[in-house]
């Protein structure tokens, strides 16, 4: 890549970072998913991976259904596990299944939607006809179904969101490759010699890069509430306890006839922490990407 | 232009039916994937002789080439035999059919609720936008929309049915009641009111979002500038020109939602042991009950199908210019 593209490039993300920072909602999205990030990524630092293992905690002389006075921080569940524990240990499963199972989302999004936008003919005839197909199935019970068949692993978790959500993200990149497409620099580039795959990577990209980064941070809470719902149906991987799979034991344990309040509230609201503060700073993204959409105004 | 619209009609019918048949191959092959012995399955554990199995096979046309085995689900399908439930050892249509009424209940009246409040939380927000009212109303729906509708209902569960004790915990009548009439009727407004408010809550962020931001749309329309400049009063204006353009979205969304009336509810019927087909899905997977699951996933997606084309042809009633696109 040539030195002036590359200054050009610097540029534009020093406007968004600008524009991004005056915005109050993203910077406070932006601020609780750092938090959060934080506590993933120094769980081993907050909480004793042990106090997960049941005999472990056994063992240490937990309280079985501790209240936070009696065990604190947060607690303990049926088995005497520290609720502190799955809530640090859990984030990181569930902000991994999140932004994996979003890559893959916004992957197969983006290069159905590229080919068939800028392809056309019959292969965006095909390809339009299965994302409308994918579309219309209703996506919560088929990746129930899939989960069931596939069995229940982390990346097959991941895998059934990526391949039941990437619709509309094809639909969206689509729409914004045909217009780009007839724009006069991609004529200038065509006439100069260059072919499709150079046109894609040098001229569509860069101009529907902002638009995928927004897609994709409004994709993620999605993925976060789906990989909830499935662990909470017990579809989640037994082995690498999400914040969903908390929920499901505690529903399934009874933790809410006994008001045991502090084995479901914690995980609950960090999954609503994480997912608004995605869905604050994607509809940042938006507003900069597209300015015609502003929602303040 | 007449002719035009017909053309429109048959071409969205046509696609329809296209989509539903996509989903019956998709649903056949999916579950054959796993299921390569269903008889077997059916009968694990029990003493069964493998005669009686064999002559189950072939009375099931599983021992024959996969193609005569699609004709033969086709067949079963269009008469609406899905086999045997693992778990009830009932047939899976009059399992399904059984708890409809449950869920079409609960979910429809949430449904209805959710527009209505959430459609009317989001004018007022746009028309009052940047004022404390729009702040309280858009991070309100917010929230509600980016939590865990199942996690809202234990929430709800556990402060007004546990500690509070004012609902009944789950169920959809009291277990052993044999009351009939009007008091039956309460009973089950009493039990419905937890659930119904958990997805009302859950479903109103997406009206109320969709609505604000085409009523700001519209709002910089000229003649909404002309009507004020006629002197009509700002209700009016509000009522009559700006909010009937700004709905045309929401019209779709509603109906879209329909669709989902079947499916939408699945982990707050679990929560709430409401007796629908949401309960009955996440049983199913417990189990794994597939012939269930294949049951109702193509019920499902039927329902989607269907409320999709109507969502369709509604909006081009309404707009008509969607039909040149």
């Amino acid at each position: 890549m040539n030195s002036i593209a590359m200054q050009r490039r610097r540029a534009t993300a020093a406007r968004v970072w600008r524009q991004f920072r005056d915005s109050r909602q993203g910077m406070i999205g932006l601020g609780v998913l750092g938090v959060f990030v934080l506590i993933a990524l120094a769980a081993p630092l907050l909480a004793d991976i042990r106090e997960l293992n049941p005999v472990f905690a056994r063992s240490s002389g937990n309280p079985q259904w501790g209240s936070p006075e009696v065990f604190a921080p947060l607690g303990t569940d049926h088995i005497r596990r520290s609720v502190w524990a799955q809530f640090v240990w859990g984030s990181r499963v569930s902000l991994f299944v999140g932004l994996a199972a979003t890559i893959l989302t916004i992957l197969i999004g983006s290069v159905v939607g590229i080919v068939s936008g800028f392809v056309g003919g019959k292969i965006d005839g095909f390809l339009m006809r299965i994302t409308e197909w994918f579309l219309v199935i209703p996506f919560l019970p088929l990746a129930i179904v899939l989960a069931s068949i596939l069995g229940r692993s982390v990346w097959n978790i991941i895998f059934v969101i990526g391949i039941t959500s990437w619709p509309s993200t094809a639909r969206l990149l689509r729409a914004q490759v045909l217009t780009v497409k007839q724009r006069l620099f991609v004529d200038r580039a065509r006439s100069l010699g260059a072919g499709g795959p150079h046109i894609v990577a040098h001229h569509i990209l860069p101009n529907v890069s902002g638009l995928i980064l927004a897609n994709a941070t409004l994709a993620v809470p999605i993925s976060i509430l789906t990989e909830t719902t499935l662990s909470f149906l017990g579809l989640g991987d037994p082995s690498s306890a999400s914040w969903g799979k908390t929920l499901e034991e505690a529903f399934v344990n009874g933790a809410m006839v006994r008001n045991a309040w502090w084995y479901f509230l914690p995980a609950g609201l960090g999954i609503l922490a994480v997912v608004l503060a995605f869905t604050l700073i994607g509809r940042t993204l938006e507003d900069i990407a597209n300015p015609r959409l502003r929602r303040g105004r | 232009m007449k002719r035009g619209r017909g053309r429109f009609i048959a071409r969205k019918v046509l696609g329809s039916l296209l989509t539903l048949a996509f989903v019956l191959v998709f649903n056949f092959f999916l579950f054959r994937i796993v299921q390569k012995d269903p008889i077997g399955s059916l009968f694990r554990g029990r003493n069964v002789p493998a005669a009686t199995l064999d002559n189950l096979r072939s009375a099931f046309a599983l021992d024959q080439p996969l193609g005569t085995q699609f004709i033969y689900y086709l067949r079963e399908t269009a008469q609406l035999n899905f086999g045997i439930s693992y778990q009830s050892r009932q047939p899976v249509w009059n399992e399904i059919i059984s708890a409809v009424p449950a869920t079409v209940t609960l979910v429809g009246i949430s449904a209805i609720l959710s527009a209505v409040i959430g459609t009317l939380g989001g004018i007022i927000a746009a028309w009052r936008r940047n004022t404390w009212k729009d702040h309280t109303i858009t991070s309100g729906t917010m929230v509600f929309y980016s939590m865990p509708d199942f996690w809202l209902g234990m929430i709800l569960l556990v402060g007004f049915a546990v500690v509070l004790g004012w609902f009944p915990v789950g169920g959809i009548v009291d277990a052993g009641s044999n009351a009939t009439g009007l008091s039956r009727l309460l009973d089950q407004l009493h039990h419905l009111f937890l659930p119904a408010s958990t997805l009302t809550l859950a479903y109103l962020g997406e009206y109320t979002l969709v609505t604000r931001s085409s009523l700001l749309e519209v709002m910089g329309e000229d003649y909404l500038t002309v009507a004020r400049a006629k002197g009509l009063r700002d209700v009016i204006v509000r009522n009559r020109h700006a909010v009937p353009n700004a709905l045309l979205p929401v019209v779709t969304l509603t109906a879209i939602n329909f669709g989902f009336v079947l499916s939408g509810a699945i982990a707050v019927e679990a929560v709430f042991s409401w007796p629908g087909l949401g309960k009955a899905t996440a049983d199913a997977i417990r189990g794994p009950d597939l012939p269930m699951l294949q049951g109702l996933f193509l019920l499902f997606s039927a329902a989607v199908i269907v409320f999709n084309l109507i969502a369709d042809l509604t909006y081009s009633w309404l707009d008509p210019r969607v039909e040149e696109a």
